[in-house]
């Protein structure tokens, strides 16, 4: 994990729209990222965020505004894609679809000048990797979306190159597929020992699979962590609300010590959490706790205790919604899980309960 | 009657069919059948048709002349013609030269045609969609005034340059008249090409010369077939461009069936000249398109 695989450093790219010249779109904000060579490294976040941009400024689609895309530790400069040792799965795959499976993934060890009498095993050691055997005299419109997606793999990795650049892969493939493919993607990297850059919108995907996950939003990266770091501390109310689920409760700072602030809430409430930087007393903040980390009437002393009352219940199978309206007229969703066998509702709507939570699971983000 | 039509799928497609089928009939299968009948004809003295069955004009058109015994002397008589002697026995090469002039100069013209609109072509394909349409309607403009009257502003055109009536008249003159006829479906399959497979192949280590060769082209081929064949069919048979640019030496089949129907009055030997025409066509065309199919094949997607 010592080397770089690849590095942005002060990354800027601006669109300029060609129809009026004068709105320049930045659609990457000073990024800067280090990826070490071997890792799984997630590139998430909302659609024009940036992280499709970034990628495509490392295969070289898009040359950077200013900054420095560093692959391998050589800056890349302007650097056609065709002689960067990257190579990109496709949203859409993009396939030739003139030429069959095997010519598909023959054509960048062609490219590259690879001894004919090399090519053939390589291809269909390629083929087996993916699971795709005996396919390399088909067309690419004969398979199915889930296959397509294997092909474009092993054709990018039949190339062994020194990153593989993933643009949503699995974006066009039905639930099931992409749970099945998640898993077996991350097996794959894990044997070939290629470092991934894996661009996805969808935040369980990147938990599943990432070593690490840069969140981006508005082209600006917000964290950048492993998926317990993003999703147990997150550092701005926008990486706490795209991961996962999370209660965001209204305060006023009223006092601080050391990692420990005293919020307070609406209705005479007050809230002890966690506070990382400090922050002066009457400030306006957001305390945000994960529906999962509150409970109904706990026998367990925690540190914040409030009455509430029931306003909805949803039950999914796993887990039990609770819609709970506080004292203060605060509105949170509470998860618990059905784990006893016959579970039964902890409560019916319209009853009074208490919600308790403990300090450490509560924290305080501005903005 | 509506009840069986609704049920009865074949029945529908006749009936969407035969507009156009009766049309076909009565105004092209029906002459061709006469042009056929009349090529085997001869023509009396006065210039009317008397029907027969004679491959007379037929003969006429390879060049045999009354001289000949047999193939041998007409081999022979076409032998001297092209090696350049003046000992011309048995061999008349008018027809025969302007035969191969006409295939020579749609030959030409096609491929002249696919050099200068390919790049065309692509540049609309590769523009902002927006432009697109406008590029579109730019190559579309000449078509809106007479043709006859387009051909006749490049007279004045090539008379400064001191080349009118000479055959590099005729294919500037025919270039002109078919680019557009081949820019349009060689635009249509360009466009369908995913831009992302352009990224795939430099992706894969492929420069702009190799992508293009091994990507753009293939893709690109439907649409290079089917204007191919838009614009040579109708070069082979066209007599207005030959006719106002290119003066009387340079007669095409187009022009030599024109003068036998109009000026010569022998609609036979014009007939003839014409299935010669179709079948010599048709032959290049199935040569072809057995090589290249017929652009019709969707292979993007």
């Amino acid at each position: 994990m010592g080397e770089l695989a690849v590095e942005l450093r002060d990354v800027v790219k601006e669109f300029s729209d060609s129809e009026q010249i004068r709105e320049v779109v930045a659609a990457v904000n000073h990024v800067s990222l280090q990826i070490h060579d071997g890792e799984f490294f997630s590139l998430l976040g909302p659609s024009g965020c940036g992280k499709t941009t970034s990628l495509r400024m490392i295969a070289g689609f898009e040359l950077p505004t200013s900054g420095d895309v560093l692959i391998q530790g050589k800056p890349m400069g302007r650097t056609p894609p065709f002689q960067r040792p990257v190579n990109t799965v496709f949203q859409n795959y993009a396939l030739f679809p003139h030429m069959t499976i095997g010519q598909n993934v023959a054509f960048g060890l062609e490219m590259k000048g690879v001894p004919k009498a090399e090519i053939g095993p390589r291809v269909q050691e390629a083929l087996a990797m993916v699971r795709l055997p005996g396919y390399d005299k088909r067309k690419p419109r004969q398979l199915s979306g889930g296959q397509q997606q294997r092909v474009a793999l092993a054709r990018a990795l039949v190339n062994r190159p020194a990153v593989l650049l993933l643009d949503e892969p699995l974006g066009a493939l039905d639930l099931k597929l992409r749970k099945e493919m998640q898993l077996e993607l991350k097996t794959l990297q894990r044997e070939v020992g290629i470092t991934f850059i894996y661009v996805t919108h969808d935040q369980e995907e990147a938990l599943t699979m990432s070593d690490r996950i840069a969140v981006m939003n508005r082209g600006k990266v917000l964290q950048v962590g492993n998926s317990s770091d993003i999703y147990e501390t997150p550092n701005c109310r926008f990486v706490a609300d795209f991961i996962g689920e999370m209660n965001f409760i209204k305060g006023i700072i009223q006092a601080q010590a050391g990692r420990s602030a005293t919020v307070g809430l609406d209705g005479g409430l007050t809230v002890h959490a966690r506070c990382e930087q400090s922050i002066a007393a009457g400030t306006e903040i957001s305390v945000a706790v994960r529906p999962e980390k509150m409970n109904i009437d706990s026998s367990a002393k925690m540190d914040n205790e409030f009455q509430g009352r029931v306003v909805s219940i949803v039950y999914i199978g796993t887990d039990t919604h609770y819609g709970i309206r506080l004292a203060g007229d605060q509105l949170v969703r509470v998860r618990e899980q059905n784990n006893t066998p016959g579970s039964r509702p902890l409560a019916s709507e319209g009853a009074e309960v208490k919600v308790s939570f403990a300090a450490e699971a509560a924290r305080v983000l501005t903005a | 009657m509506l009840k069986r039509l609704r049920e009865h799928k074949s029945l529908q497609g006749t009936l969407l069919v035969s507009p156009a089928l009766l049309w076909m009939i009565a105004l092209l299968i029906i002459p061709l059948i006469l042009v056929v009948i009349t090529s085997f004809g001869q023509r009396d003295p006065d210039g009317n048709v008397i029907y027969g069955f004679s491959f007379d004009n037929y003969v006429r058109l390879t060049g045999t002349t009354d001289t000949c015994q047999n193939l041998g002397d007409y081999l022979n008589g076409a032998w001297q013609m092209i090696i350049g002697s003046e000992a011309r026995t048995c061999f008349d090469p008018l027809y025969v030269q302007i035969l191969w002039r006409s295939v020579l100069i749609a030959i030409e013209t096609t491929a002249l045609v696919i050099v200068m609109g390919y790049p065309l072509a692509y540049f609309v394909a590769r523009a902002p969609i927006k432009r697109r349409s406008t590029l579109l309607f730019l190559i579309l403009i000449p078509l809106w005034t007479n043709f006859v009257i387009r051909v006749y502003a490049w007279i004045r055109i090539l008379r400064a340059f001191d080349i009118l009536y000479t055959p590099g008249a005729v294919l500037i003159g025919m270039i002109y008249e078919f680019l557009p006829f081949m820019i349009l479906p060689m635009y249509t399959s360009l466009e369908k090409i995913d831009p992302s497979l352009y990224e795939a192949s430099a992706d894969l280590g492929a420069n702009s010369l190799r992508t293009f060769l091994r990507v753009t082209l293939p893709l690109s081929m439907p649409g290079v077939v089917a204007g191919t064949i838009l614009v040579f069919v109708p070069v082979m048979g066209t007599f207005v461009v030959s006719d106002i640019l290119g003066g009387k030496q340079f007669v095409l089949i187009g022009n030599l069936i024109q003068s036998q129907f109009l000026s010569a009055r022998d609609p036979t030997f014009g007939s003839a000249a014409s299935i010669l025409l179709m079948v010599m066509t048709l032959i290049v065309m199935i040569f072809y398109t057995r090589k290249f199919g017929f652009g019709e094949e969707v292979i993007v997607g």
